[in-house]
């Protein structure tokens, strides 16, 4: 009898695994079948029939450069360089002085930074608009670079998360051999903090690629385009051509997907250390 | 000749100090304080964003706001998404608990469960479009299991729309609560469960006498951030609908009505609205945290 109910819990455990992963997965390979295949071909099959010609690159060409993806590949880049960058320093920096030196107005500094978090950002974005508007700031690349490097304090928590774990007297027995406070940043704590650091790249920039609320606001100039706004394009002119639409789905997933099957391990520490704050 | 090591620790630490805080301070003043500030300021007026003048006008847009129902009808839309929170943590739950013992293939199970939280939300949209376009993906599956009967206009119906908008919601983000709490469930140290298996305890009591106290800070905030997360839904209704046929939330509202109308003003005493209802949630929670 034991062995009976043992069973049946396996298959349900299998059988309902296998079916997450069919949800799962559904919605992409159908788009991916879709990419593969020709206008006439796309309206007269199954959405869940297999393309017939798996090299038919067709639709890939016409997104890739009617959709225009390769500036918003490139926009994409260069926002992604610039606001990590910025945010690992800029991140390590404050975060080193508020974990290691008490002084007047410290606390009220790391107050300032954590009440933050508790404004969302959506909420704000009326008021922030005509802060960038007056920065002139409108429709140039920086609008997004800043954005991200001032409104987004996940970093900032990381490392002082992360900071506890590295000992005082570290700093302390490099003092003893007369290194200065800038040098023991430099050489000791920063170095240190690489695996936080892999977090933040990996949350921070997954957020990033993704973003789609603020190159569509702040950034609306055609050649200024990020990916999620070039496919985000497809939609009007292309409103019937769900095989380019498909294909212009897949040039925007393949990044990830790299990333994902590359990186698998530090995305998943990545993301369960980097949101429980 | 110079040098920074050269002074003493108390200038260095002054030194540092502000070098290493200015840029970030001034940037969390400028894009998280200034914002809130000028937000509830630009409520007071009749503003439009362009003209040069900005009228104090009072309370008229908080009048505005609060004596047409209208405005607070999208609320309901928000309910669809917090309902489908319970049901995305409950997955999530059940996912990484089972996924948490010996079960074959689990690397590929885990990487596919959750790999849509890494997808680009505008992809994920379009992506849903085909899936519940007539005959489209949806279609396709119930007729070939027989449940033909059952199709629906899943974007067109208004009464059913916000139910495939916060399903897709609920398939794009139950990976990250999955693998949140995969990690709390690794952490906890595996001696436990074979103390328990030698008091008689079965999966069931393992799940509910062991994982799932472990897991009750964990599932708590995530539900009050459901909240927040709820009220301030945008990307995916704005993507795929653009918010027509009943599926408009209240951020979708105010980013039209603010800069599509150029109502800034009104715009802004939404903002604020909303701000204040997410601060008290976020208020509750930390006040329900702090009595345990």
């Amino acid at each position: 009898m034991y062995k009976v109910k043992y069973a049946l819990a396996t298959v349900f455990k299998y059988a309902t695994l296998l079916f997450g992963a069919f949800v799962a997965l559904l919605p992409i390979v159908v788009v991916l079948f879709a990419s593969f295949k020709t206008g006439k071909e796309y309206m007269s099959t199954s959405p869940l029939a297999p393309p017939e010609n798996w090299l038919n690159f067709e639709n890939y060409v016409r997104a890739f450069v009617e959709g225009n993806m390769l500036s918003g590949f490139i926009n994409t880049t260069i926002i992604l360089l610039i606001s990590i960058t910025g945010a690992t320093l800029l991140g390590s920096m404050i975060a080193y002085i508020l974990h290691r030196f008490k002084f007047r107005g410290s606390k009220l500094l790391l107050g300032a930074f954590l009440l933050a978090t508790l404004i969302p950002g959506v909420t704000t974005q009326v008021a922030t608009f005509q802060i960038i508007n007056e920065l002139g700031l409108f429709n140039t690349r920086w609008a997004a670079i800043i954005l991200y490097l001032g409104t987004d304090i996940i970093a900032v928590y990381i490392f002082l998360q992360f900071l506890d774990t590295i000992s005082v007297s570290l700093d302390e027995s490099a003092m003893l051999d007369g290194a200065s406070y800038f040098t023991i940043y430099r050489k000791i704590i920063l170095p240190l903090l690489k695996p936080a650091i892999v977090t933040v790249i990996i949350v921070k920039g997954i957020n990033i690629y993704n973003d789609f609320y603020t190159p569509f606001l702040y950034m609306p100039k055609a050649d200024l385009q990020v990916i999620s706004t070039a496919l985000f394009k497809f939609k009007g002119p292309y409103g019937s051509q769900w095989e380019v639409i498909s294909a212009g789905i897949m040039l925007a997933i393949i990044p990830t997907l790299i990333v994902f099957l590359s990186l698998q391990k530090y995305i998943y520490n990545g993301f369960s250390q980097g949101s429980v704050k | 000749m110079f040098k920074f090591s050269n002074l003493s620790y108390e200038t260095q630490k002054r030194i540092i100090i502000v070098a290493f805080s200015i840029i970030p301070v001034v940037l969390l003043i400028t894009f998280a304080y200034v914002p809130v500030f000028s937000m509830i300021f630009y409520s007071f007026t009749d503003w439009n964003g362009i003209s040069k003048q900005k009228h104090f006008i009072g309370l008229e847009n908080y009048v505005t706001l609060f004596t047409n129902p209208e405005y607070f009808k999208v609320f309901k839309v928000s309910m669809y998404y917090f309902f489908a929170t319970f049901i995305q943590m409950g997955l999530a739950l059940y996912f990484a608990t089972i996924l948490s013992f010996k079960v074959r293939m689990k690397n590929f199970f885990k990487g596919v469960l959750f790999f849509p939280y890494l997808l680009n939300g505008v992809a994920i949209g379009f992506m849903f479009l085909i899936f519940f376009r007539p005959d489209g993906t949806l279609d396709t599956v119930l007729k070939a299991i027989g449940l033909g009967a059952f199709i629906q206009k899943w974007l067109g119906n208004p009464d059913i729309i916000n139910i495939s908008l916060a399903g897709t919601s609920v398939w794009r983000y139950m990976g990250f609560n999955f693998i949140i709490f995969l990690g709390a469930i690794s952490s906890i140290p595996k001696d436990v469960y074979e103390a328990a298996e030698i008091d008689g305890a079965n999966r069931w009591h393992q799940f509910r006498y062991i994982i799932l106290p472990s897991l009750k800070r964990i599932v708590q905030l995530n539900f009050i951030l459901a909240i927040s997360g709820a009220i301030s839904v945008f990307e995916i209704p704005y993507i795929m609908t653009g918010g027509a046929n009943g599926s408009e939330t209240f951020v979708i509202q105010t980013v039209n009505i603010a800069f599509k109308y150029g109502k800034i003003g009104l715009g802004s005493a939404m903002g604020v609205v909303l701000l204040i209802i997410v601060i008290i949630v976020t208020l509750i929670q930390r006040s329900a945290f702090k009595e345990e």
